[in-house]
């Protein structure tokens, strides 16, 4: 069973959201790393850009495939992760830590609410 | 055979350093035997069937009249009067009934018959530099018939011979879709099983990995070998494919001599080509468009194959472009979500093997 920790929140597409006052920082779990394989390019926002929730706003490219990245909330991105452009298998190898795609100021923090907990995606991923 | 049995990039990799092993089950054999199979196939395919003695194979096309590919193919006498066409997956109903319908046209048919083996027969490829230290492991002593050998690893490149394997018999032939050295083995399919265990088995200790299309893919991009649907189809000739070494125009009349003696002649007009991405960019992928690289730089094509390249480490792919934008050197920008990222044409193949 892929890694899913207690204190992130989820959304059905498998990015992941850490928050910190009304900045979240987000990412994509272990399980969509695992099924990716070796990732090999990531496109992420530009800072400035605001988004809304559900927005596709960074690609995650694989040997095979491209995939979209929706943000899970609503807001302005502050911060873009230049070491997984720089070193794209960080999101195998850290999907929770150094891996992380980008932060946002969140616009709507009401809507962390309405994503899913660790044990809803653990449900969703182990149906999978 | 799936895409991945663990990951696309260990699987490359195994294969260009030690070995990988592939289940091409879902390929196709088609076997054609007879007095006139010879001058049948040679009528039918491009490539010189007269350079083949027993025991030898080659790579080869079948065209229609507007010499298009139907398919390419890798043909093997295994003995005077019999032949083995192994097929791609996705042409085997298309090949049937194309060889079908050729050799009801043809003079002497009662004389050449045909069978589609494919679901008879399955296959496997072992391929990678470490292969000819245990092939003798997986297929032992000498072989039985097409090339005489006293063991499978002093077959020479595309010979073909074959061994006893439990109470029957497998045909195997120093051939591999990947670019290293190699072997590729036809048996009855219900050995598949017992053979991909021995030879797993065979092979641990040497570092061969089971390997999927995934992999399958990437290795033979770089070393740019076609593959059909993607360089080849009914619409495009081996000579604009770049395969006119394949083309044996001289061995008298087959299908599709004329446009091909012709294309040979007078050029043709789009050619295919390999790039290569020059800055750090998401990998070109089928499909994605080509443009001449600057402003006001006109639309070249598109890509038909295309890959981030394990063993490069970088993007690269290939696409028919008009011949003067095929030179190497040659600056596109490959459209990727909207923007362009600069490539450049390069001298195939991206990738050569070591030794």
């Amino acid at each position: 069973m892929a890694n899913v920790p207690q204190d992130l929140k989820y959304a059905k597409s498998h990015e992941w959201v850490r928050v910190n006052g009304d900045v979240a920082t987000i990412g994509i779990t272990d399980h969509a790393q695992h099924e990716l394989t070796d990732v090999v390019f990531v496109e992420l926002p530009e800072v400035g850009r605001q988004l809304s929730a559900g927005d596709a706003c960074a690609v995650v490219e694989s040997v095979k495939t491209a995939s979209d990245i929706y943000s899970p909330v609503s807001g302005e991105i502050i911060e873009a992760n230049q070491a997984v452009v720089d070193d794209p298998a960080l999101v195998n190898r850290e999907p929770y830590e150094a891996g992380w795609f980008y932060r946002i100021k969140l616009s709507n923090p009401a809507e962390v609410g309405a994503l899913l907990g660790p044990e809803q995606y653990k449900l969703q991923i182990s149906g999978a | 055979m799936p895409v991945q049995y663990t990951s696309i990039t260990d699987e490359h990799l195994a294969v260009r350093q030690a070995a990988g092993l592939f289940d091409i089950s879902h390929m196709g054999e088609v076997l054609v035997t007879g007095p006139a199979a010879q001058p049948f196939l040679n009528h039918t395919l491009t490539n010189d069937l007269g350079k083949l003695a027993a025991g030898q194979g080659q790579y080869t096309l079948m065209c229609n009249d507007r010499g298009g590919v139907v398919d390419d193919l890798y043909v093997y006498r295994l003995a005077d009067q019999e032949y083995l066409l192994i097929i791609n997956a996705s042409r085997i109903e298309a090949d049937v009934t194309w060889l079908e319908r050729q050799r009801r046209a043809f003079g002497r048919r009662s004389e050449v018959e045909l069978e589609n083996a494919s679901e008879r027969l399955g296959a496997l490829a072992i391929q990678g530099p470490r292969v000819a230290d245990f092939i003798n492991a997986c297929f032992a002593g000498a072989s039985t018939a097409g090339t005489l050998v006293s063991r499978a690893s002093d077959l020479k490149k595309n010979e073909v011979a074959s061994f006893h394997w439990a109470k029957d018999t497998v045909w195997l032939s120093r051939t591999g879709y990947t670019g290293e050295d190699g072997f590729e083995a036809v048996a009855p399919a219900p050995l598949l099983e017992a053979i991909w265990t021995h030879v797993l088995d065979a092979g641990k200790a040497f570092g061969l990995k089971p390997a999927g299309l995934g992999a399958r893919d990437t290795l033979r991009t770089e070393v740019c070998y076609p593959l059909y649907g993607h360089e080849l189809d009914e619409h495009t000739t081996p000579i604009e494919a770049g395969l006119g070494f394949f083309v044996a125009l001289d061995k008298g009349e087959f299908v599709g001599r004329p446009v091909l003696a012709e294309q040979k002649a007078k050029g043709t007009n789009k050619k295919l080509a390999a790039f290569k991405m020059t800055d750090r960019s998401a990998p070109p992928r089928p499909g994605y468009v080509i443009w001449s690289a600057g402003q006001g730089g006109a639309r070249l094509g598109a890509v038909v194959s295309g890959t981030m390249s394990p063993s490069l480490g970088v993007g690269i792919g290939m696409a028919f472009l008009p011949p003067d934008s095929a030179k190497a050197g040659t600056l596109l920008e490959i459209e990727i979500r909207g923007k362009r990222a600069p490539a450049v044409v390069v001298p195939k193949p991206f990738y050569r093997k070591a030794g």
